[in-house]
């Protein structure tokens, strides 16, 4: 297969890459665009194995067999609340191959055509750098969201003094190893370049806090997408490069809309995370004080919402951590045998990573034209009898649209404070991610459900089947 | 050998060192206008970073347009796409001699399948997994 035909076929498996994206512009179509997908990638994969002078089968089968048969395996039981972790640990293989095939690409340019070894030009080898460290970055970076989402390690963001000082030292020394790379193509230096990438990549991500993995997640996400591309720039490989571009587009609009859904910038998610400026934190959180909170029991719930006529429901994270997805939509259907009308609302930021709520309403059956987005809903709490907030905190503290001083302020929240009542389903009366007393609990018009999310919920439907 | 001979033999030498002036300088013309067309060439980098920045656009469009609800299948199949990486891993395992390089183009595509088999395979069960009311 000559060049240009390879070339050809790349284009063609470009295009079914695009057209995979653009089916997940709706469920109908999302099914088939993945299947595209899977197409571009076999063609991609074929056309490569086609090039003269191609060798070794023997262990390609073997190594796509292997690494093809772990990836199936996992992703075939993997339970969906752990999806995050999932997403994370593969962003990190991908930064590790890109170091992979950098290191290749190094030891044997001649099989990517860029002269012979010692000969590289520096645009090469500038192209390389850049493709490693990024790659690097991306695997180290991915391995600590991926522990701090599995509860390997805490979520809470670490920091110690001078942090961002060490940090910057760190990017300035390796702009010098790479400028020294690039003038001697030493092997050695290479390796220095992909270890300090490793510890730059562990060092960002650790003062990231729990509740800001969506934007971690994103942005490893658009990361493997650029080192995809920094590796396609190395070896001039046209499909690397669309594809990467492709990825790396779509992990920064993610990251941007978490962020908006925040209404924080990148660079202050990046920084460190909430509560560590404890002055704005605390005189909040102080007002709290011991004021009292009405408290309800199953029962209590299960007969305001029977009386309801439209009911929202509002999922958090506590939700996928107590598994309560199914008991939620048990809830939802003995309700709807009421004549009950139930809704749900979704805050761009509840979860762990985007969309994390939809998978879990999803996987529970919950019919995806029930479940509506911030805008399309707000104005549906004015109406609503009952808000039925489920392991959600801070999305709903209607401090950020009052209080200038809390660190919340400004950030878009489901205002279920306009529904008639707000049941809130929580373990105890623990402030949110964000430190802040949440002043709802508080109201005359909420109701406190104290206990694990998927306890209550069930407990609530027993209540209403009598 | 006489003089008149010399001459003669001079003025053939003269004529064949002319001819091969004016073939030089032909040559040469040539030689100039491959130049100029050599230099016509776009530098492959430009190339590579307009398909590259053309492919950001595509990319950024398309990814707007996807439903918020979506956005988790949307990382799940970015997600292998980026295991697109492959390609350069089969081609330092394929094409290679260099045993090290061989071995590192191994890892890579033991890494990248992984990614791809997985991330496909996920993206597809919780695609499966959006219904519509009564479905």
């Amino acid at each position: 297969m000559s060049a240009s035909v390879t070339a050809l076929f790349y284009l063609v498996a470009s295009v079914c890459f695009i057209l995979a994206l653009r089916g997940l512009s709706s469920p109908e179509t999302a099914r088939q665009g993945n299947m595209l997908g899977i197409a571009g990638m076999a063609i991609a994969v074929f056309a490569t194995l086609l090039r003269p002078g191609m060798g070794g089968y023997h262990w390609i089968i073997l190594a796509v067999a292997a690494g093809g048969g772990v990836g199936a395996y996992i992703a075939t039981r993997i339970q969906m609340t752990a999806l995050p972790q999932l997403v994370a640990a593969f962003h990190s293989l991908v930064g590790m191959a890109a170091v992979f095939v950098a290191a290749a690409a190094l030891y044997s340019p001649q099989s990517f055509g860029l002269g012979l070894p010692g000969t590289m030009k520096s645009a090469s080898l500038i192209e390389m750098s850049l493709g490693l460290a990024i790659g690097a970055i991306t695997f180290s970076g991915s391995v600590i969201a991926f522990a701090k989402l599995q509860g390997l390690m805490s979520g809470a963001p670490i920091i110690f003094p001078n942090q961002h000082m060490l940090n910057a030292v760190l990017g300035a020394v390796l702009v010098l190893l790479v400028i020294l790379f690039v003038a001697t193509e030493s092997r050695t230096l290479f390796w220095l370049i992909a270890l300090l990438s490793f510890a730059i990549g562990f060092l960002i991500i650790i003062p990231i806090g729990g509740a800001d993995m969506p934007v971690v997640v994103s942005m490893l996400n658009s990361y493997s997408g650029w080192a995809a591309c920094g590796i396609g720039f190395t070896v001039g490989n046209l499909m690397l490069i669309i594809a990467g571009a492709l990825v790396a587009a779509s992990g920064a609009i993610l990251s941007y809309i978490m962020c908006k859904g925040m209404n924080r910038s990148i660079i202050n998610v990046l920084l460190g995370g909430f509560g560590t400026d404890s002055a704005a934190g605390g005189a909040a959180g102080g007002a709290g004080g011991d004021r009292a909170v009405r408290a309800g029991a199953a029962e209590d719930a299960g007969f305001i919402m029977k009386n309801a006529s439209k009911v929202i429901i509002v999922p958090g994270y506590g939700m996928a951590v107590a598994q309560a997805q199914h008991a939620v939509r048990e809830m939802a259907d003995t309700l709807k045998k009421e004549g009950v009308e139930v809704k749900y609302a979704i805050h761009p930021v509840a979860g762990r990573m985007p969309g994390h709520m939809n998978v879990l309403l999803a996987e529970a059956n919950v019919p995806y034209d029930e479940v509506f987005e911030l805008e399309e809903i707000n104005n549906d709490f004015s109406t609503a009898d009952v808000a039925y907030v489920i392991g959600a905190n801070d999305v709903t503290n209607p401090a950020a649209k009052t209080d200038p001083k809390s660190p919340i302020y400004g950030m878009p929240i489901l205002e279920v404070d306009k529904a008639k009542t707000v049941l809130f389903v929580k373990r105890s009366m623990a402030s949110g991610y964000a430190g802040v007393d949440n002043e709802l609990f508080f109201r005359p018009n909420t109701m406190m459900l104290f206990g694990d999310a998927k306890k209550m919920t069930e407990e609530i439907v027993q209540s209403l089947a009598h | 050998m006489n003089p008149s001979q010399v001459a003669e033999t001079a003025g053939s030498i003269a004529r064949e060192a002319q001819a091969l002036a004016e073939r030089a300088r032909a040559l040469a013309a040539e030689a100039a206008g491959a130049a100029a067309g050599t230099g016509e060439m776009i530098e492959p980098f430009l190339f590579l970073l307009s398909i590259f920045l053309l492919a950001c656009f595509v990319g950024y469009y398309v990814v707007w347009n996807v439903t918020p609800a979506l956005h988790s299948p949307l990382m799940g199949v970015t997600n292998a796409i980026s295991s697109v990486i492959i390609v350069g891993a089969l081609l330092a395992l394929g094409l290679a001699e260099d045993p090290l390089a061989r071995l590192f183009g191994f890892i890579a595509v033991l890494l990248a399948s992984v990614n791809i088999f997985g991330g496909f395979i996920v993206t597809q069960r919780m695609l499966s997994m959006f219904r519509k009311k009564g479905k």
